[in-house]
């Protein structure tokens, strides 16, 4: 107890030897009663920050003379004062939070790249549901990686709809949390996904390393930047697009899918935790030579980021990308906002929600929009995951779970 | 052991102090260069870079990050956490300090090893056991869901997580404090009639003043810049449940640097604003011992 009951005299032994402060030449012995050990460091004070608070304390030589006038009741009164004065400045804002209660709120729960997506959806969608039902909609976003968000909202996030990266995630709030059906993803058109997207490959620009379909990114000396399969839906593509890949090929084996996956992963210098963290890797950070993202994550990047900076390349096979939307029926059930969340998932599917998913670079499933904003998208030929893959629920257990084939070839 | 001496000095032996100041040069010269050196490398630069960030892209836009709906949201639940956390730990740090340094009880060390427990578990840790707890399917999750009363996700969530973090900034201050000044005042006081009460405010309040406007202070500043715990238990809502750490976070993740950084050149200032804080309490120090506790030497 000898040191803790010295921890406040050292502060201030030091602070006098610093060069500031010769206000007190004569250094009188603190008034610690009774016991001070010999040996004094301060337990979790290291010496060194001394020299900056008594630089600071010079500034506030002025405070202390005032105060030393006043008596010691006074004192502490300052301190009540300085908790009004704060409670004071909260007041207004309080009965500001109280004021303007929106008619119905909506929370959707989404994974990391469709922040500028839904920004302008929800919008779009609050308009239109004010001018048909007068009421007026907030839309509150929460954005995270898929299997997080997933995860937040099997523990109790309140997500009156999802709309996350991949199926799988999706499937967790009807087999985990018991919160939707199971056949939740035959209640909205085409697998209840409205938009897609695939992954392609971002380069920089005048593509230095010549990298133009799979088989380039094994190459020695390629730095390849993708996600953590485990934690991130966007990985998950990349990884089973590389393995699809390696599986067309003629002759090929599982086996052999399997080396090409694990050549790729030795380029890859970072494993991020999500998407958007990869892409910061590599246009912010310039780590690497190609980043395997969503197209529409590339497109962003290219477009809003760095023109000329850098360059989308498509390769000719790729993988369908479904991120899926679903309202959670427990959730909407008992906040009674099922009817304004099943409208704002169908607004998704109306030409004008299809155009501001064009817009944010997410592939329309509307034929017509789709049409306009052709130019936008290389046509590549695309491999579906229940086509090849058997469905989430198989390439799951097969490749991400425990043991898998993730962890075959990363763990080694 | 020239930083031994340095920090033994002036305290018990008043030999040391009075030694001729050439006698210590070299190794202080040295000490202090290599802190500064350290400082100015881990602590002024970044905060320098923060600032430069910040108006990278001019002041116009800097207040304008700062004026956006959902960055005064964030600062407003900032507010609303340590206006809640900060008070009760004060209450908790006041009454646990007088317990373990004014009375002996069983089960004493124990206490203070509970107190020092938020500092030894990591953060994200923290907030993962309010999930555990409050979560869906946790264990108090369920009963809470069938009352509607919001808990993890919302604000309660985040002020008992920053709770959770924060405790020990004040009790730790305050016990040192309270055990190096005994307890002789109190009886005194005690003994010529004062109430309990009365000895509280008249007596133990002000000799530990400055020590608790300190913890305050350390506790406020940790208050307002939790992030690993807070971001467990709070869903990320935008304008909802986003402190100012989360919101940085947020907007750096955006590739919006200026706004990202804008927001926590806040967090600088708050920080700037403790240590200066602090300064002056550690300047205030001496005062206060030398009149109201009766020094040996006087």
């Amino acid at each position: 107890m000898k040191t803790r009951r010295r921890r406040l005299p050292d502060g201030r032994t030091a602070a006098r030897h610093a060069p500031v402060n010769s206000r007190r030449p004569s250094g009188e012995a603190p008034g610690t009663a009774s016991g001070v050990a010999a040996n004094g460091y301060a337990p979790r004070e290291p010496i060194h920050y001394q020299w900056v608070f008594e630089a600071a304390a010079a500034i506030t030589v002025g405070c202390r003379v005032i105060s030393r006038e006043q008596d010691s009741m006074h004192r502490a009164g300052l301190v009540g004062v300085l908790f009004a004065l704060i409670g004071l400045a909260f007041l207004p804002v309080a009965a500001k939070a109280a004021g303007d209660r929106p008619t119905v709120t909506l929370l959707n729960v989404s994974y990391d790249p469709t922040r500028e997506f839904y920004e302008a959806f929800n919008a779009a969608f609050a308009a239109d549901w004010k001018r048909r039902t007068g009421e007026t909609v907030v839309i509150n976003q929460s954005h995270g990686g898929s299997g997080k968000q997933a995860r937040a909202v099997i523990d109790g996030l309140d997500a009156d709809v999802v709309t996350l990266a991949l199926a799988y995630d999706v499937d967790a709030l009807a087999t985990q949390g018991k919160m939707i059906p199971a056949d939740w993803q035959k209640r909205l058109p085409q697998n209840s996904t409205p938009y897609t997207s695939t992954i392609v490959f971002l380069v920089r620009a005048g593509n230095p390393k010549g990298i133009h379909d799979w088989s380039d990114l094994v190459r020695p000396g390629v730095g390849v930047i993708t996600p953590n399969p485990k934690t991130s839906g966007g990985a998950r593509w990349n990884y089973l697009a590389a393995w699809a890949y390696a599986r067309s090929k003629p002759a090929a084996t599982d086996a052999s899918a399997q080396a090409f996956v694990q050549a790729l992963f030795k380029n890859v210098p970072v494993l991020d935790s999500g998407a958007r963290g990869s892409t910061v890797t590599f246009v912010e950070r310039q780590v690497g030579d190609v980043l395997l993202a969503w197209e529409n994550e590339a497109l962003l990047a290219v477009n809003k980021l760095g023109a000329g900076k850098f360059e989308i390349v498509v390769p000719p096979q790729s993988i369908l990308a479904e991120p899926p939307v679903s309202i959670v029926d427990k959730v909407v059930d008992r906040r009674g906002t099922r009817k304004v969340a099943e409208a704002y998932l169908a607004y998704l599917y109306t030409p004008a929600g299809q155009e501001l998913a064009a817009k944010s670079y997410f592939r329309p499933r509307d034929a017509t929009i789709a049409a306009k904003y052709a130019a936008q998208f290389h046509p590549v030929k695309l491999l579906t995951i229940d086509g090849d893959f058997g469905g989430w629920a198989r390439a799951q257990a097969r490749h991400f779970a425990d043991g898998g084939t993730f962890d075959q070839i990363y763990g080694h | 052991m020239t930083a031994l001496a340095h920090d033994s000095d002036g305290e018990t032996l008043a030999a040391v102090t009075r030694r001729p100041r050439a006698a210590r040069g070299a190794g202080r010269s040295v000490l202090i260069g290599s802190a500064l050196v350290y400082l100015g490398l881990f602590v002024l630069l970044p905060f320098v870079v923060v600032f430069g960030e910040a108006f990278a892209k001019g002041v116009a836009s800097y207040f304008a990050s700062l004026a956006d709906p959902k960055a005064l949201a964030a600062m407003r639940l900032t507010l609303t956490v340590a206006l809640i956390v900060v008070p009760l730990n004060l209450v908790f740090g006041v009454a646990s300090a007088w317990a373990i340094a004014k009375y002996e009880f069983r089960g004493k060390s124990a206490l203070v090893t509970l107190i020092d427990l938020p500092f030894a578990v990591s953060p994200v840790i923290a907030g993962l056991i309010y999930v555990l707890l409050f979560g869906a399917r946790g264990w108090l999750g369920p009963w809470l869901r069938e009352h509607d009363i919001p808990i993890l996700f919302a604000v309660p969530g985040i002020v008992l997580a920053t709770v959770f973090v924060t405790l020990p900034f004040i009790s730790r201050e305050l016990i040192a404090l309270m055990q190096s000044q005994g307890r002789d005042e109190e009886e005194t006081a005690l003994s010529l009639g004062a109430s309990g009460w009365q000895t509280f405010w008249r007596v133990t309040l002000p000799n530990i003043r400055w020590g608790l406007l300190y913890g305050v202070l350390l506790c406020n500043a940790r208050a307002m810049g939790e992030f690993g715990a807070v971001s467990v238990v709070s869903g990320h809502i935008r304008g909802l449940t986003n402190t100012m750490p989360l919101h940085v976070e947020i907007l750096y993740n955006e590739y919006n640097s200026a706004a990202a950084f804008a927001v926590a050149s806040l967090l600088a200032v708050l920080a700037l604003m403790t240590l200066i804080g602090r300064a002056a309490l550690d300047a205030r120090a001496p005062e206060l011992r030398r009149t109201t506790l009766p020094s040996p030497n006087t």
